[in-house]
């Protein structure tokens, strides 16, 4: 490389991150400032209305997993905390399979439409993002709740004669959250989809495959970034859901968001909402890297 | 078990009875395929030649089982298969896109097939590298076919259809994505495979030159019906119609009168050909088979262009009724003139009657 072509490189370098200036110093305030925030008030000792005493303490990172006993003293494991956190991993995951059971056919025949009809339903799939997430989740409520829609409906059917038992259950949340969630699974696969040639469908037909053979031989395999990208895009946020399980699965049926919330609130143990907060970054990048990990390892296929 | 006796008495491998194939409804329905029947026999490298929406490619698609015909019928050796799907049929296609596998190796697309079928592991490597010796391929083996070039692609997609040991092996025009030189050099590996292999080939092209070299018969088609089948040189010497005529080669049109012994050219010549028809038609002639004379009885016409090809000179001439005619002069004749008056003969038996 000459002088002036290694100037000049220097230059557009120098360029880029002036432009790149503004974004920068908004992520340095907005994102890591807080978060250092919380990571310094995770040590720290809880005020007693609120806020923190400057104290160091390691109380707020034990009691993710243990409890002090009221009486003598002794830490034990918190079985309440526990429950939470397999609720929250367990009705993410379940969400996200959901919503890749409901969202591989949607996008499939999506993309699978003439190509001036895929922006209008693209477009019917995204009018969710439209509205407010509280008043669709509050919708859902309406629908599903003892004297809502669904249960108005079936008794009037004759097929009940007791409403469901839905709200504030686990069920509900996941309803709530698989509705909401839902566009975030279908469009990555779409894109993924979109790209897939079709004529492989008729090599792997002609080639003895089965359609179930060619479903998880030829089409699964291929669409797969799209199928990672879309399990990352609903996991991650159903992990630390808020709105959802506070109007859908009412006081008990907490999962981490309200969790952390509480602690904020009415639990005045900032501290312990900070340590929180700090696990479930650490837990859903842990989850992201393993992810990633199984996207590149699927460039060696078996057979 | 009298059908296994015919297939073994008749050497007939895929036969198409009265197939027709209708796109659309009612009024705006498309014929793509008008009632053709074919027999295509065992070991044979067999063409459809075309211009493109001709119906050789739909007429392929029914046989490796991607359409069902509107009706009539698909039989392969002898049993009726036209309802049956293409993972059912011992037929395997070579697409025009190739069609391979992205997210496998070299090796892992030509066993797929071998796979579905549920062969052995051993079975299935040990095919497999057969067939990529067949195709030369062995040192690609374990690469991704994104990483090959155009020509490496189309022996591997030769490769996985060739390596279930289909009766029939479709190309759908499988050289047109390659260019000229690679293309020449895959017409000489394709006849080389097919007769290594003993497996019938139908091959789809609208290439008439790659046709003629590599076909042990052509079907020449032509707005969904099968216009003339035959050998090359019977397609080439005999054309049977206008079309073929002009689709294959380049000839000359001229038209004429039948004449006692033969047919008088609107220009007052009369030729010796053998006809059955009456009245007014058309009389066609190779160029090449156009020669210069000096005898009296030479059709008179009139140089109104040269082209020079080095092996051959193209003379453009114009008969006295103004009718054009083209002759491929050997570059050893004698230097001809633009405007000059010459006289030409045509060889013997050379020139054929069409009604159309």
């Amino acid at each position: 490389m000459s002088r002036a072509e290694d100037a000049q490189s220097r230059a557009s370098d120098r360029n880029g991150w002036l432009l790149s200036a503004p974004a920068l110093l908004l992520l340095a305030l907005a994102a890591t400032g807080p978060l250092l925030i919380v990571l310094v008030y995770s040590f720290l000792t809880p005020g007693s209305y609120g806020n923190v005493e400057w104290v160091f303490s390691l109380d707020g990172w034990r009691g993710i997993l243990y409890t002090r006993d009221i009486f003598d003293d002794s830490m034990k494991l918190a079985d309440a905390h526990l429950t939470i956190f397999w609720r929250s991993v367990k009705l993410s995951l379940l969400t996200t399979l959901i919503t890749f059971a409901v969202g591989f056919p949607t996008a499939w025949f999506i993309a699978t439409r003439p190509p001036a009809q895929r922006a209008m339903w693209l477009f019917l799939i995204t009018i969710p993002f439209w509205t407010n997430l509280l008043i669709r989740t509050v919708a859902i409520n309406e629908v599903i709740r003892n004297e809502g829609v669904l249960n108005s409906a079936l008794i009037g059917l004759g097929l009940i004669d007791q409403p469901l038992k839905i709200i504030y259950t686990d069920t509900a949340v996941l309803i709530g959250m698989a509705y909401v969630y839902l566009p975030l699974m279908v469009l990555p696969l779409f894109a993924a989809i979109d790209r897939f040639d079709m004529r492989l469908l008729e090599a792997g037909y002609d080639l003895y495959g089965s359609r179930l053979a060619i479903l998880r031989r030829v089409i699964l395999p291929i669409v797969k970034p799209g199928i990672i990208a879309g399990s990352i895009l609903v996991f991650v946020p159903s992990l630390g859901a808020y709105v959802t399980p506070r109007v859908l699965g009412g006081g008990k049926n907490m999962m981490i968001g309200n969790f952390i919330d509480l602690q904020f609130g009415q639990g005045r143990n900032w501290p312990l909402g900070a340590a929180l907060s700090m696990a479930l970054l650490v837990v859903v990048t842990a989850a992201l890297l393993f992810y990633v990990r199984a996207a590149n390892k699927g460039d060696t296929p078996h057979g | 078990m009298t059908k296994q006796k015919d297939s073994v008495l008749s050497d007939i491998t895929i036969e198409a009875r009265n197939t027709v194939k209708a796109f659309g409804q009612g009024d705006h329905a498309v014929r793509a395929l008008d009632d053709v029947s074919i027999q295509i026999r065992k070991a044979e490298f067999f063409t459809l030649l075309g211009p493109s929406g001709c119906g050789k490619t739909t007429l392929l698609r029914l046989i490796a089982g991607f359409e069902m015909p509107t009706s009539g019928q698909i039989l392969l050796d002898g049993a009726d298969i036209t309802y049956l799907p293409p993972n059912k049929r011992p037929v395997n296609t070579v697409f025009q896109s190739y069609a391979l596998f992205p997210h496998l190796t070299v090796a892992q697309n030509v066993g797929f097939g071998l796979e579905m079928q549920g062969r052995p592991k051993a079975e299935v490597a040990a095919t497999t590298e057969r067939m990529l010796a067949l195709v030369k391929l062995e040192p690609m083996a374990n690469r991704k076919t994104s990483q090959l070039s155009g020509g490496q692609q189309q022996r591997v997609a030769l490769a996985r259809a060739l390596a279930p040991k289909p009766k029939v092996l479709l190309l759908d025009e499988p050289l047109s994505a390659l260019d000229l030189k690679l293309r020449k050099e895959m017409q000489v590996e394709l006849k080389r495979l097919q007769v290594e292999t003993g497996i019938t080939f139908v091959f789809v092209t609208h290439d008439q030159e790659e046709a003629l070299t590599m076909s042990d018969r052509i079907g020449v088609m032509s707005a969904g019906r099968l216009q003339q089948v035959g050998t090359p040189r019977d397609i080439y010497t005999k054309p049977v119609n206008r079309f073929v005529a002009s689709f294959i080669g380049e000839t000359n049109f001229l038209p004429a009168t039948t004449a006692p012994g033969g047919v008088r050219l609107d220009c007052g010549a009369v030729v010796e050909v053998a006809t059955q028809a009456a009245g007014r038609v058309t009389l066609t002639i190779r160029p090449e088979q156009v020669h210069l004379s000096q005898d009296a009885g030479a059709i008179p016409a009139t140089i109104t262009n040269l082209v020079y090809f080095g092996t051959d000179t193209h003379a453009h001439a114009r008969l006295s009724d103004g009718s054009a005619i083209v002759a491929r002069i050997p570059a050893t004749d004698a230097a001809l003139t633009i405007g000059q008056t010459v006289g030409l003969r045509f060889a013997p038996g050379a020139a054929l009657v069409l009604e159309d």
